[in-house]
């Protein structure tokens, strides 16, 4: 035991000044960046909570009968949100339809034909296609892509599933060129690239091994894709698809532009144009008068979140579990 | 076909399946290519000095698009700035402090279904708590929205960065005496700078061409406006108003602004995309 002369106290104090700044200095950043994750929560919190608020007279008003009633009029100040909410989801499923096939082919191109040196630049183009503003591909519809549509596509479309009957119906109509078929179309474009990425990242973390295995066996590519990739991946390919879903169910400027913005329901054909949650929304809300009608729109942006939340948290979910699958690489 | 009918077949199932496959990623090309040349076509011929020296037109009239240019670069520059401090420090909680507890597993969570919620209900958003209760519709609340949008983003980009940084620089920093947050932020933040910033510039490709959020925020402005309690003009709200207009001159203008759109976001994003590339390299 020696007593410490003056210059190791000093040093010894130097110490643990610095080691109790470093302890402040800890706390306070721990903490200023535990708040912002805290805030992060908040505002999810706030959306929804804000939404109800500001909804609140409509769903005392309507109740759970707003999901139900076709009839859209602000002057008789009666609102149902059951058009709008059709033509999301159609116009979500149609997209899904045209979608998933090509983004499974592209995802299957990409991991498994491509040659090394084209991979890279070929995934980001894809990428790339994603990053195009969905302004862009609104106007591009609407202007460009729609008059092309009615002209060549419609009647094509119209003089062969057109004359399957009961099939037929969904392709009877005036060729419009925009409608719920354009916005279908326009909505697969802008979700192939989230699905597609999806998939080749999920392809790609399947074990060599397995697929050398069956290769081994004399398996084509096709076969293992189609039965040893695909049945691996499957929950991940599952939550790519929710996530492309989620993506066209709150798509509001692409949508708006070639959909027809009609609250009208006419019958059941993809050329008649309709009317989306998020179109509606675009379209009124600025100028909606303050009260059952403004209140209505914030309900009918409820609906939308509320969709949107379950199919993202679904698609979440079994995306987590595709990486626990993984064994936490 | 004869000999071996079954194997043929898987032959030929095979080959369709695989040329399916590449008709795919054509089919997705072709889009790319397609839209990025007609609006490259129409929007060029729409270049004039004008564009960015006027102000944009009543109907019939001739002008430009200065004044929706100027005010989509302040509301951008604005969200940018609140959005990534805010951002960054969730993304340093995510990677450095919260590996395993409950509060970063639910921010995670959070923060992806944000990441890909509807833009349009954040814009909803900002209405019920900033525009109605103001009572006129602002640039500020058109800033505060896409700062909404850059934060996922960021936090994103700035956790999966960090993350990316080998343990042994942060053990080799610990061991020298350091406290936590020196090397957070003088060593992992700093070795993550490259990455960081890509996710940054993405945020703004992602906010730049954002229409939905700014409709019921910043509404437009018809005039030269940079007064963040007021209406304030910005392209994508604009392109939207003349490109539905029965005008062929506002349709011009509207070509011409989703053509600076279009052109400054893929030209972010592939900035965005070669900076990551040499960091991964080195």
């Amino acid at each position: 035991m020696q007593i410490p002369s003056g210059l190791e106290a000093e040093n010894l104090s130097e110490a643990s000044r610095r080691k109790k700044v470093g302890w402040i200095g800890d706390w306070l950043f721990l903490n200023l960046t535990r708040g912002f994750a805290v805030f992060a929560l908040l505002i999810l919190l706030g959306i929804i909570v804000a939404l109800i608020i500001g909804a609140w007279p409509a769903i005392k008003t309507f109740g759970l009968g707003f999901l139900t009633s076709t009839d859209w009029s602000p002057p008789k100040e009666k609102f149902g949100a059951l058009i709008p909410i059709y033509g999301t989801l159609v116009s979500s499923f149609l997209a899904l339809v045209i979608a998933v096939p090509v983004s499974f082919g592209i995802a299957l191109f990409l991991t498994e034909l491509s040659p090394n040196w084209l991979r890279r630049p070929l995934g980001i183009a894809i990428e790339l296609l994603a990053g195009i503003p969905s302004i862009v591909y609104g106007m591009w519809g609407l202007l460009f892509f729609a008059p092309l549509f009615a002209k060549y596509a419609q009647p094509f479309l119209a003089n062969t599933f057109g004359r399957i009957p009961l099939l037929g119906q969904l392709f009877a109509g005036p060729h419009f060129g925009i409608g719920m078929l354009t916005a279908g179309i326009i909505l697969a474009v802008m979700v192939i690239p989230f699905i597609a990425s999806v998939m080749r990242d999920v392809f790609e973390v399947t074990p060599t091994l397995l697929k050398e295995s069956a290769y081994g066996l004399g398996c084509t590519t096709w076969e293992v894709v189609w039965n040893v990739v695909l049945p691996y991946t499957r929950v991940g390919v599952v939550g790519g698809i929710m996530l492309g879903l989620g993506r066209a169910l709150g798509e509001t400027m692409a949508v708006t532009f070639v959909i027809g913005n009609s609250n009208a329901f006419e019958g059941l054909s993809l050329f008649l144009p309709g009317n989306s949650i998020t179109s509606a929304l675009a379209n009124e809300f600025a100028e909606a008068e303050e009260g059952l009608h403004s209140a209505s729109l914030m309900y009918l942006g409820l609906v939308l979140f509320a969709i949107t939340l379950a199919v993202l948290t679904a698609s979440r979910l079994l995306l987590l579990r595709i990486q626990k699958q993984q064994g936490g690489r | 076909m004869a000999f071996f009918p079954l194997a043929q077949r898987r032959k030929w199932t095979n080959r369709v399946a695989l040329t399916l496959s590449m008709c795919a990623m054509t089919f997705g090309l072709l889009w790319l290519i397609w839209i990025l040349v007609t609006v490259t076509g129409i929007g060029v011929s729409a270049l004039k000095p004008a564009l960015f020296m006027e102000m944009t037109p009543p109907p019939g009239g001739q002008g430009g698009l200065a004044n929706a240019i100027a005010g989509s670069m302040v509301m951008v520059v604005l969200a940018t700035l609140l959005g990534t401090p805010i951002g960054i420090l969730t993304g340093i909680f995510l990677a450095e402090y919260g590996q395993r507890g409950w509060l970063a597993e639910i921010t995670r969570f959070i923060n992806d279904l944000l990441l890909s919620a509807p833009s349009i209900v954040i814009g909803l958003f900002m209405y019920e708590i900033y525009v109605a209760r103001r009572g006129s519709f602002s640039g500020m609340a058109g800033a505060l929205a896409l700062a909404l949008i850059v934060i996922p983003v960021v936090v994103r980009t700035t956790e999966n960065m960090l993350l990316l940084i080998p343990n042994t620089l942060r053990e080799a920093a610990f061991a020298l005496g350091a406290s936590r947050w020196k090397v957070i932020l003088m060593v992992t933040v700093r070795a993550a700078r490259a990455g960081i910033m890509t996710g940054v510039l993405l945020a703004v490709a992602r906010i730049a061409g954002e229409t939905a959020p700014l409709l019921f925020t910043a509404l437009s402005n018809q005039f030269w406006s940079l007064d963040l309690n007021k209406p304030m003009a910005n392209l994508p709200v604009t392109i939207f108003k003349f490109a539905m207009s029965p005008f062929p001159d506002w349709q011009r203008l509207a070509w011409a602004g989703v053509f600076l759109i279009t052109l400054g976001v893929l030209a972010i994003n592939i900035l965005a995309r070669t900076l990551l590339a040499k960091r991964t390299e080195n």
